[in-house]
């Protein structure tokens, strides 16, 4: 096993994936000649050409709209939303597009393409440049919404991803791109739809994904400290959600707490815990606690943007109150 | 254009008329739901269009779409059937009216979003200039998707990347109810193909043989060139927007100004006049259609209702 960062399993995916498909192109905005604006494609331009990294106008109407074309039409385009944040220009293409052109013309088209969406809070961009909309996308039967933690989930996830026949929106947390992980070596995918249980215990469950799983296993390891042992249930795909690791951790240790990063109210924790008591009402011990974030639009100012996201210390104050 | 195919694009004209009066009666008797435009008083726009195409060459059109899909090749049948709603409809009854496409005949749709579907036809071009052949994407819409956003980032990149795109205005002089000279800064909509440094043009679209000259010759440019070209085509629909349409927006006296233009008839009395055909053959044509459309009724409504199970296939590929 090597130990890269985030950055470079999602960097490994993208080339491995172009090398292997010539039909695999990426379009967006400043993709290529600047390197990508996290620099996950840094170097891809001058090893693939212009034709298959494609730098598009600021026009993410033209960027979605044209990777859903040339999907129908047989390429396998991977289109880079540079934040999630603009993915609101290109809502349409999104949710309205993209989820619904397979069903809605008898299974006739199909779009083999992958959205890469740079998402998350906590780098001070203000509010318009820091949102986790993730239950949005995720709302749309047709759509296949993936958020990974950790390196290894990014990068086989992301090379499923770019094999599949269905549109796909892939999203990453801006602050995780340092974040190292052992990743095994060579070839290996991870099958979009499945929830891995990250780490075993036995007293409550944590139900998370993406940035809130960095948050959780830090939480998991002082919990552990005072003799609290946690199970921490990574979703890693939101749509279509896979409920069984969650239900089966829930019927051991009884209790769960939600972390996400978005807001509280219609979120990803709002569905879990629905969930959870439709499929496991008998088995709840104590009422499901939601961290997430506070419902304002999120601030620069650097002390009151950390007081607004989900911190440790929430996620541990909410395992002890489930703990009650 | 040699005789055969000037009686062919009649025969399409006429089929596209009377399929969609026939369509109208059966919307009236609640055999049709959801939206219904009508293309009647347009067809020789999308009959001259789509015969200057060749078939390797992709179609893609908003949700006036009958008559499209008629000149793309789709059965009288197939177009009936997805109007009722029927398995045998070509998507399966799952787009209705405004949804029609048959892939195996290069015709994408189809699409009810207004201008959303020309960032996708940019896409086509994008696909096919990767793959390195050179297929035209011909992508039709009306003169109110050139007021949204869409539609600018569409011929942006097309223009900056060298896409082959036959952009078509069907400028059918109003949005909706609301004239083109109320919703857009310049009412000859081709001079927005100026401000992207695009190359265009205009034909009347009452006259399917000008349309279809002014069609090969941007064709020709387009897939030469590798170039987009915008193609301005004036026409009039008869009928209202939709099938629940009140009309206040225009007066009576300038529907039947336009209707005395209408596209069949003009057609019908070159051909008379420059000897191509007889009435009698013309005759034979209309009796023709109105069989086969009658036919496509009978055929809609013996087919089955699409199985429950169809619910739940075709929502993901994998």
């Amino acid at each position: 096993m090597a130990k890269i960062t985030m950055r470079e399993a999602i960097s490994q995916a993208l080339m491995e994936e172009m090398d292997r498909d010539p039909k695999v192109f990426i379009m967006g905005e400043e993709v290529g000649v600047w390197g990508g604006t996290y620099a996950v494609t840094k170097g891809f331009y001058d090893k693939y050409g212009a034709a298959r990294v494609k730098d598009t106008p600021i026009a993410e109407n033209a960027i979605i709209g044209g990777a859903i074309g040339a999907a129908m039409v047989g390429q396998r385009p991977i289109a880079e939303l540079m934040t999630i944040n603009f993915g609101f220009s290109a809502m349409d293409y999104i949710v309205n597009q993209a989820s619904k052109l397979h069903y809605m013309f008898g299974g006739q088209f199909t779009l083999p393409m992958v959205i890469r969406a740079v998402g998350g809070g906590g780098r001070q961009l203000g509010a318009t440049h820091s949102q986790t909309p993730d239950a949005i996308f995720a709302h749309f039967p047709g759509l296949k919404v993936v958020s990974p933690g950790t390196p290894e989930d990014a990068k086989g996830l992301l090379k499923s991803a770019i094999r599949s026949n269905d549109p796909i929106l892939f999203i990453e947390h801006a602050t995780m791109y340092q974040v190292r992980g052992e990743v095994p070596e060579g070839e290996y995918t991870i099958p979009i739809g499945k929830s891995k249980v990250q780490r075993a215990g036995k007293d409550v469950t944590i139900v998370t994904y993406c940035k809130g799983l960095e948050l959780s296993m830090k939480a998991a390891e002082e919990l552990s400290k005072e003799g609290i042992e946690v199970e921490v249930v990574d979703l890693r795909t939101l749509r279509p959600l896979d409920m069984e690791p969650v239900i089966e951790s829930f019927k051991k240790t009884n209790r769960a707490v939600v972390v996400e990063e978005g807001w509280k109210s219609y979120g990803v924790g709002s569905e879990i815990a629905s969930r959870i008591y439709e499929e496991a009402f008998d088995y709840v011990d104590a009422p499901i606690i939601r961290v997430a974030q506070k419902e304002v639009p999120l601030p620069y100012n650097r002390t009151l943007e950390q007081a607004a996201l989900p911190q440790v210390a929430d996620i541990t104050a909410a395992v002890k109150e489930v703990l009650k | 254009m040699k005789k055969e195919q000037q009686l062919d694009l009649y025969y399409q004209m006429v089929l596209i008329r009377r399929l969609e009066e026939r369509g109208a009666e059966l919307y009236q008797a609640g055999k049709i739901g959801g939206f219904m435009h009508l293309y009647i008083g347009q067809e020789a726009v999308s009959t001259g269009l789509i015969a200057a195409r060749e078939d390797r060459d992709r179609v893609i059109t908003a949700y006036r779409d009958h008559g499209v899909a008629l000149n793309c090749g789709i059965s009288a049948n197939e177009v009936m059937a997805e109007l009722l709603g029927k398995a045998t409809g070509m998507s399966k009854g799952k787009g209705g009216s405004m949804h029609m496409a048959d892939t195996s005949r290069n015709m994408w749709g189809g699409h009810a979003i207004v201008g959303g579907h020309l960032p996708i036809a940019s896409g086509f071009a994008i696909g096919d200039q990767y793959a390195g052949n050179d297929n035209i994407t011909i992508c039709m819409f009306g003169d109110g998707a050139t007021n949204i956003g869409y539609f600018h980032e569409a011929l942006n990149i097309s223009k900056i990347w060298n896409l082959r795109v036959l952009w078509v205005c069907e400028n059918n002089q109003y949005g909706m109810g609301t004239a083109v000279d109320r919703a857009s800064a310049v009412t000859e909509i081709r001079q927005k193909a100026e401000g992207y440094g695009m190359k265009n043009g205009q034909v009347d679209g009452m006259d399917v043989t000008k349309v279809y000259e002014a069609a090969v010759e941007a064709m020709k440019f387009v897939r030469e060139s590798s170039q987009p070209y915008l193609l301005e085509i004036d026409t009039y629909r008869f009928r209202g927007h939709s099938m629940g349409d009140p009309e206040r927006y225009r007066k009576a006296e300038e529907v039947k100004k336009w209707q005395e233009n209408d596209p069949i008839g003009i057609f019908n009395k070159q051909l008379l006049d420059k000897k191509i055909a007889t009435k009698k053959a013309l005759d034979e044509i209309e009796a023709r259609v109105e069989e086969e459309v009658a036919k496509a009724v009978e055929f809609a409504e013996a087919s089955p209702e699409p199985a429950m199970e169809e619910l739940f296939t075709d929502i993901y590929a994998d």
